[in-house]
């Protein structure tokens, strides 16, 4: 009794978008988004935790009890997150050296529990791997997107640093917009929250449009969907 | 005008009608504001006035466009109640007389849609707009910002003609070293980190009273203290403003400043260097001022007030920034709510602690 496929992948990737639509996960949303790199290492990293935990709550959703469902699930994840530094740390230790605090911090983004409560708990192995996914593409696009503006506003650059993340074959992404610096404040705490606000009003916006096209009434549509939707 | 549908006109005091509306209150506030800004004009030449120009302006077209944007039919009557303008000249009074254009268009951009709109517009805002936009671009651009200029009066030789000074305000001439001056408290800061002791740092060309006058490197809203200081009494007397965050203000300011400077005055600056240096003369008469986001009673605005002074003092005494109003009055404005909450009126017809005016306050109970 899962959704379609493509519901799954339109309620993460947009509908139903992390950041933008849950609005669960702020913390690193805004705190390692100072660059479209960053962004984009993040919420790669949290994709994988995000699969492999809706994956392995999944298995094991019929056996767990209700009552220590949640204790279960924090350490799953704890263990999971765990790997991923470790295995950052070993092979992509550039990569961890920019990220470095924030991958371990992957373990309280509540995100990962939620999807895990939400979805995984309730849903069969399948289904849960494709929502975790689509949440996690999601999480990364909305990062990278803030990260990209407040790179371009702040520092006049994009992708700065892409080939540590990506490897030295994806060095075309690294852009020097121009060479005035920026607004040193897009780069510090209220950038992030500025960026953020206009970008969910963008979004909602959008979607009011949208919906005005589809001739759906918009009065609905504004309502948050469910996440089983 | 939607009044009609009353019988009877209300004159009795919770009903009663000032008479008062938005647009005559911000018209006397810019009026008030006006000696000062002319004089700044006199002092920093043609490239003050296209600043002035460019930010009110700028302020005007954002609000419009905001108002367009969230869908409000009449644009131009909420246009016209005069709070943009005040924004924005508000603004055009903390920045550098020969900043850039840019930084005035940026200024208000942020002044106006972030510190204003974002919330719902006038009235709704938590944070003074004009001080936002101050504090986003001083962080943001600490190098354009903090470039003052010695006064250049208009009617003396060196002062830029008005192409020159439109010229300077698009931009397209590098400010020359020798126009430029660090104002009063920078450079005592300066002079301090260097060591060198206030009674001798502050000789002949930074000596406070000659600042009093306004003839000094400074932004239109702080060279002339005693012509704001004017405009604040004008408000006063007009019934615009209340004394209790002005004077809160003052005094937060001076109590710290006349200790420490009795207890050292080679190293804490004298308490009516405080008083008439920097923005705080602005900053208490017009902006602790605003409606929107300081306290709304009496006592409540004289706490706002004596914070501000206070964080004002310590900023400019203790902090990395030579100046610190607009720092001091968000911080409070983010205390304004809680102030709300503790400092209420006594409601009409109780006690302070809430019971009925008439009944016994010995018995247990009514």
């Amino acid at each position: 009794m899962s959704a379609s496929l493509k519901t799954l992948m339109k309620d993460g990737l947009w509908d139903n978008n992390v950041v933008f639509a849950q609005m669960i996960a702020l913390c690193p949303a805004a705190a390692v988004t100072t660059s479209g790199t960053n962004g984009l290492g993040m919420g790669m990293a949290t994709t994988a935790v995000l699969v492999v935990a809706n994956i392995l709550v999944a298995l094991i959703r019929n056996v767990v009890s209700e009552q220590v469902r949640i204790p279960v699930f924090v350490v799953l994840i704890a263990t999971l997150v765990t790997v991923v530094d470790m295995a950052l740390n070993a092979w992509l230790h550039e990569l961890y050296k920019v990220l470095g605090l924030f991958i371990a911090l992957i373990v309280v983004n509540c995100a990962i529990l939620g999807r895990a409560e939400a979805f995984a708990s309730k849903n069969s192995v399948g289904a849960s791997a494709v929502d975790g996914l689509a949440m996690g593409l999601g999480f990364t696009f909305a990062l990278t997107l803030i990260g990209l503006i407040r790179e371009f506003l702040g520092s006049g650059t994009l992708f700065a640093q892409a080939p540590q993340l990506l490897g030295e074959s994806f060095a075309f992404l690294e852009v020097q917009v121009h060479a005035h610096g920026g607004a040193l404040l897009m780069i510090l705490p209220p950038g992030a929250f500025a960026v953020l606000g206009f970008l969910m009003a963008g979004k909602r916006a959008l979607d009011n449009k949208l919906a005005a096209r589809q001739n759906t009434a918009p009065k609905e549509r504004d309502s948050v969907p469910s996440p089983l939707a | 005008m939607t009044t009609d549908y009353l019988a009877a006109r209300a004159f009795a005091s919770p009903h009663a009608h000032g008479g008062g509306e938005i647009r005559r209150t911000m018209l006397l506030v810019l009026a008030a504001l006006t000696p000062a800004t002319l004089f700044g004009f006199w002092l920093y030449g043609w490239s003050a006035f296209f600043l002035w120009l460019m930010t009110l302006s700028s302020a005007l077209f954002f609000e419009f466009m905001s108002l367009r944007l969230m869908g409000q039919k009449d644009a131009r009557r909420t246009l016209g109640d005069g709070s943009a303008l005040l924004t924005g000249w508000l603004l055009a009074m903390t920045l550098p007389p020969w900043a850039p254009w840019w930084v005035a268009v940026l200024g208000a951009l942020i002044a106006i849609v972030i510190g204003k709109q974002v919330f719902g517009g006038l009235g709704q805002n938590l944070f003074n707009p004009a001080m936002v936009a101050r504090v986003a671009l001083l962080i943001s651009f600490p190098l354009q910002l903090t470039a003052w200029v010695t006064p250049l009066p208009l009617t003396t030789l060196p002062a830029p003609d008005f192409i020159a000074a439109l010229h300077i305000t698009l931009g397209q001439t590098p400010l020359p070293d020798a126009m430029t001056s660090a104002s009063l408290l920078g450079y005592a800061k300066t002079e301090l980190a260097r060591g060198i002791g206030l009674a001798q740092a502050l000789n002949a060309g930074h000596a406070p009273p000659l600042s009093w006058l306004g003839v000094r490197a400074g932004s239109l809203g702080e060279s002339s203290a005693l012509l704001i200081l004017a405009g604040g009494i004008f408000l006063l007397i007009a019934r615009v403003i209340r004394w209790q965050a002005p004077a809160g203000v003052l005094a937060g300011a001076l109590i710290p400043a006349l200790i420490a400077h009795a207890l050292a005055p080679e190293t804490y600056l004298a308490a009516s260097t405080h008083l008439f240096s920097g923005a705080l003369m602005l900053g208490a008469f017009f902006i602790a001022t605003d409606y929107v986001t300081s306290p709304i009673t009496g006592a409540g605005q004289l706490v706002f007030g004596l914070g501000v002074g206070l964080l004002t003092w310590i900023i400019r005494t203790l902090g990395g920034y030579p100046e610190g109003v607009a720092f001091a009055i968000l911080f409070m404005n983010a205390l304004t709510p809680m102030i709300d909450r503790y400092l209420k009126p006594r409601i009409l017809g109780r006690t302070w602690s809430g019971r009925p005016l008439g009944t016994t306050t010995t018995g247990k109970g009514a």
